[in-house]
């Protein structure tokens, strides 16, 4: 199969980016060291091509209502036009379709951006959903629109500098919110743990931009640092952490779900009826090596899984994300299986770093 | 960076230099750490322990992924490379020089019979292919 490209694979070849096959695109892994990338990031700013991720617009009388039974997490949390909230997507039976990000932009026009990987399926799943529910909305996908991350501690101010007349209309965003920018549509939002923005911005024009970006001294970023910053940033990855066999409330996600209220969404019921046996933990590797996903956890009130794991270079030690059974508790000591040894891991509460620093006791 | 013609090979892309007193030195090649990428946990074997050739015997991780390094011949583990433990980054930037471990093969003749540079290079070129 040929695998998809973004507009901006040119630019990553011309950067000596190492390409590999990501889920049907064609990706930069690197552009030399993972590691030094990851830093890069924590310590200045990086970008990212996150052209892939797809962006959907549901447009129409009305959409409030149906986000507000579509999405696990309360669409009535927004409410300042910009802002921007993260959910989970379910079936009927609790599993996990997709995790999103949902802009509030006016009342008869929200804007999503859904994974990568999942995206026909999301798309799919919403428009069925909308045949039933909300006939008269107009729910479009944007593949046209390309996606650049800008992250890091000093990620605004090099957009700023790289995009006049963006510093007046973004200074004051606030975390979690977008504005549009002409053509543009400016978040500041990430997956990285650290500030900066994400940028729609037309497909043609991206290649332009990335490279105003580099001279203004933004180094690329590939998606292995991509992967160990979310990681260490305790950010779920959509494919690893949760799928359509688990349920948020096992997957970390139970502060993105409303239970509470009298709202009634996809997957509600089959969440209130069978309680959680197992959660997501972060686990900081004692022993020597390195925690990768699949590995068994062993622990004396039953086996868990890791579900995402690696070499955290913010902390120089290996973390992973485990589902392990409930009563697991934080300061717990597990053996991790890796090869023939058990080795031991100390179970803590992640965010494991962010803003630059370990945030972990290590 | 080409690979020294001192030096045998395997598919498998370690390499095997033959010392003064018959003992070999194995590491991995510029190519498979290039595969890899940054290099963050090194597990040599245990000395004395009795390798068969093609056994796994050591683990080199990246950041990326983790990979089985094989016994190029037969023979007995006599020392391994603790410097690794703390700079195992040293495989990326200096391969033919940060070796993992050292074996007394059984017969010198096994080694003799590895691939030299130019073939090597031919295995990793049809590869890529």
């Amino acid at each position: 199969m040929m695998l998809k490209t973004t507009p901006l694979n040119q630019t990553h070849r011309d950067m000596g980016a190492k390409m590999v096959d990501f889920g049907g695109w064609d990706m930069p892994v690197n552009y030399g060291s993972q590691i030094d990338e990851h830093h890069q990031v924590r310590n200045d700013c990086g970008m990212f091509d996150v052209c892939h991720m797809r962006v959907v617009d549901m447009k129409g009388n009305g959409v409030r209502a149906f986000l507000r039974f579509l999405l696990a997490n309360n669409v009535d949390k927004l409410t300042l036009p910009g802002k921007a909230l993260y959910s989970a997507m379910l079936l009927e039976n609790g599993g996990v379709i997709d995790d999103l990000i949902v802009y509030f932009m006016t009342e008869d026009w929200f804007r999503i951006v859904v994974n990568a990987g999942t995206a026909d399926k999301d798309i799919a799943w919403m428009k069925q959903q909308a045949a039933k529910h909300a006939p008269q909305l107009d729910i479009a996908d944007h593949p046209e629109l390309a996606m650049i991350a800008v992250q890091g501690p000093n990620a605004r101010a090099k957009v700023w500098e790289a995009l006049p007349g963006s510093q007046e209309l973004t200074e004051k965003l606030i975390p979690f919110s977008a504005v549009e920018m002409g053509t543009m549509f400016i978040a500041r939002t990430g997956y990285t743990g650290e500030d900066g923005f994400e940028i729609m911005i037309p497909a043609k024009a991206a290649p332009f931009f990335w490279q105003t970006l580099a001279e203004k001294g933004v180094k690329p970023i590939g998606l292995g640092a991509r992967d160990t910053l979310r990681l260490e940033a305790g950010m779920n990855l959509y494919g690893q952490d949760m799928d359509e066999t688990v349920g948020p409330l096992e997957s970390g996600l139970a502060w993105t779900v409303d239970l509470k209220s009298e709202r009634d969404f996809i997957g509600k019921a089959a969440l209130l009826a069978n309680p959680p046996s197992s959660k997501l933990v972060g686990l900081l590797l004692l022993d020597r090596g390195v925690l990768r996903g699949h590995q068994k956890v062993r622990t004396p009130h039953g086996d868990g899984e890791i579900t995402s794991g690696s070499f955290a270079p913010t902390l120089e030690k290996s973390i992973a994300l485990a589902r392990v059974p409930n009563d697991v508790q934080i300061g717990d000591t597990v053996q991790v299986e890796i090869r023939d040894k058990q080795l031991n891991a100390k179970v803590v509460k992640y965010p494991f770093a962010r803003n630059g620093k370990t945030v972990v006791s290590i | 960076m080409s690979n020294p013609s001192n030096l045998k090979y395997t598919p498998s892309h370690e390499w095997i230099k033959t010392e003064a007193d018959g003992t070999i030195t194995i590491g991995i090649t510029q190519h498979a750490q290039e595969l890899l990428g940054d290099m963050v946990f090194v597990e040599a074997p245990a000395v004395g322990r009795k390798l068969k050739a093609k056994e796994e015997c050591a683990v080199v991780e990246s950041v990326k992924a983790a990979a089985d390094v094989y016994a190029p011949v037969s023979g007995e583990v006599v020392d391994s490379n603790g410097a690794l433990d703390a700079s195992p980054e040293s495989i990326n930037s200096d391969p033919f020089g940060a070796w993992i471990f050292k074996m007394k093969p059984d017969n010198a003749a096994d080694v003799a019979a590895l691939l030299d540079a130019t073939a090597y290079q031919a295995a990793v070129d049809s590869e890529a292919h």
